[in-house]
């Protein structure tokens, strides 16, 4: 009798179990919110302090268009601080690297998907996951051993610039758009297909009018990822784009990017420096931006559910 | 068990500022902590134990051999923008800095540019970037370290006065630094001793010289950091 009971009113073997899964899970949840708000604010409070701190009006910095925090302009008695032209060279570089490669990934998934399924799965899905995993670097150095020179041959000049980044951010984000578009190509339900061809549609009628109807939005949340991941790299840019914080006035003079100017800049300056806070500054516009691409696809999935 | 040390890259801030807050024993630099905006050279004691030389280099096409000071300060500035204008053929110009902040660059403009800010220009972070971009642009003019010279480049004399280890040392070729090593306050007797060990002859006459920079104990002359000059 006295087993039942116990049994009855103490806490199981399982419950513990239970309940420590819990625990584990939601401190594993509580350290991840920590570190991305530590993050948020230590990264928000010393960009911000380039306006509070130094001085610095927010239209200057984000429409000025001179860039060297070394130097002071004689006639605002403030350094030369105008981020218009690395924000120009990112917002150029992400568009033009993603309007080059969404053709291509629809493309690519189309075939993977529609048309050769079995070649498909077997040759370009490897492909295709080990493009994800090549480290940027990588395609940094292939970059500046080959599209730089190339574009120096052939429309002379440095060979640095908008194009080269764009070329090498274009194979970046290929295999991103690709692998994301053949998932949301995949998800369309076959009943779709059967539909249209039992109404006589020709196999192009079929991707065309229905297949890739039903799936933009994935597909435009591909694309939108893709250009986050265009948005945010380094060091492939850094090393092809020439790093001139100039107004790009055409694709093969040397440009810059928010994210090549700092790893340029960060180890050259001193923390608490204003020449450090601006930096800091451009790394808020970073983290906004990638605030924004999140948001983005938040919207897309929110209005495009299939129905 | 011996003694160990470790070795941490980053650029010409970095060095200082993590010595300047105690966070490592020896900071290096090659600009002068004075020269460094937010850093309190105060508290700081300056060890030198190299000089590293630096020259302009010029891609083979460009047909100079020789740059004034005001010849090269007019090129980085922008009123120069076509290598005729100082004797060369007829080319265009092309800037390559290094990046804003490092201390090549400060020292270029310092003594080169006789402390003319550069204009805006394209920007590489490392000397072998540097030189294989001059030397397959026409045109292109950049700086880098002695060390760094090679033939596929030009590097032209200044001011009539070539760039060589031996007139960096007599005094007679201004544009050079010396590679700081900075402790916080006076350094213990372990720091000590690795001072003691750079500034070694052994060193100086093997490692310095390798790799392609000038012993302090061949210099004649000394500069402080106002480029103040006085006979050693």
């Amino acid at each position: 009798m006295d087993s039942i009971q116990e049994k009855l009113v103490k806490r199981s073997k399982s419950t513990n179990r239970d309940l420590m899964g819990k625990g584990i899970s939601l401190s594993a949840l509580v350290l991840i919110v920590l570190i991305v708000l530590s993050i948020f604010v230590f990264v928000t409070s010393r960009g911000l302090a380039t306006f509070f701190h130094d001085g610095i009006s927010v239209k200057d910095f984000l429409f000025g268009t001179t860039w060297n925090p070394s130097v002071t302009n004689p006639k605002t008695d403030h350094p030369y601080i105008g981020a218009l032209p690395m924000i120009l060279g990112s917002f150029l570089v992400t568009f033009l690297s993603a309007l080059l490669a969404t053709p291509f990934a629809i493309g690519t998934a189309l075939f993977m998907t529609e048309i050769a399924k079995k070649r498909g799965a077997k040759i370009m899905q490897p492909v295709i996951e080990l493009l994800v995993g090549i480290p940027s670097v990588v395609y940094g150095f292939i970059g500046l051993t080959i599209v730089v020179p190339v574009i120096r041959h052939i429309f002379g000049g440095s060979g640095f610039g908008i194009l080269a980044g764009t070329i090498v951010l274009f194979v970046m984000i290929l295999p991103t758009i690709t692998s994301m578009t053949v998932d949301t190509l995949k998800s369309v339900p076959g009943h779709y297909r059967e539909s249209a061809l039992a109404i006589g549609a020709t196999r192009w009628q079929m991707i065309y009018k229905v297949i890739l109807r039903a799936a933009t939005p994935g597909i435009l949340t591909a694309i939108v990822f893709g250009m986050a991941r265009a948005f945010g790299e380094a060091l492939a840019v850094q090393m092809v784009i020439g790093n001139a914080a100039l107004m790009p006035h055409n694709l093969i003079s040397a440009s810059s990017t928010l994210t090549s100017v700092l790893t340029m800049g960060i180890g050259n300056t001193v923390m608490g420096s204003l020449q450090n806070d601006v930096l800091w500054t451009l790394a808020l516009i970073l983290l906004i931006m990638s605030l924004v691409f999140n948001l983005i696809v938040r919207a897309i999935g929110r209005k495009g559910e299939m129905k | 068990m011996g003694v160990f040390i470790n070795v941490q890259g980053g650029g010409t801030g970095t060095g200082l500022s993590q010595v300047a807050q105690g966070a490592v024993d020896l900071g290096n630099s090659d600009v002068f902590a004075e020269e460094k905006e937010g850093i309190d050279a105060n508290k700081l004691v300056d060890h030198q134990v190299a000089v590293v030389g630096i020259t302009p280099i010029l891609n083979r096409k460009n047909g100079v051999t020789n740059l004034t000071t005001a010849q090269l300060s007019d090129i980085f500035t922008g009123k120069i923008t076509n290598w005729s204008q100082v004797g060369g053929n007829n080319l265009d110009i092309v800037l390559i800095n290094r990046a804003a902040g490092s201390g090549t660059r400060a020292t270029f403009e310092k003594w080169g540019l006789d402390g003319a800010k550069s204009r805006e220009a394209q920007e590489q972070d490392s000397s072998g970037m540097v030189r294989s971009i001059v030397s397959t642009t026409p045109g292109a003019i950049s700086y880098v370290a002695f060390g760094y010279v090679d033939d596929s480049v030009v590097a032209p004399k200044f001011n009539q006065v070539a760039p060589t280890d031996k007139n960096v040392m007599t005094g007679q070729y201004p544009i050079w630094s010396y590679e700081h090593v900075y402790t916080k306050g006076k350094p213990n007797s372990k720091t000590q001793k690795f001072l003691d060990y750079l500034s070694s002859s052994h060193v100086q006459n093997t490692l310095v010289k390798k790799l392609g920079y000038i012993s302090i104990h061949d210099m004649q002359i000394h500069r402080d950091v106002d480029g103040k000059i006085t006979n050693k």
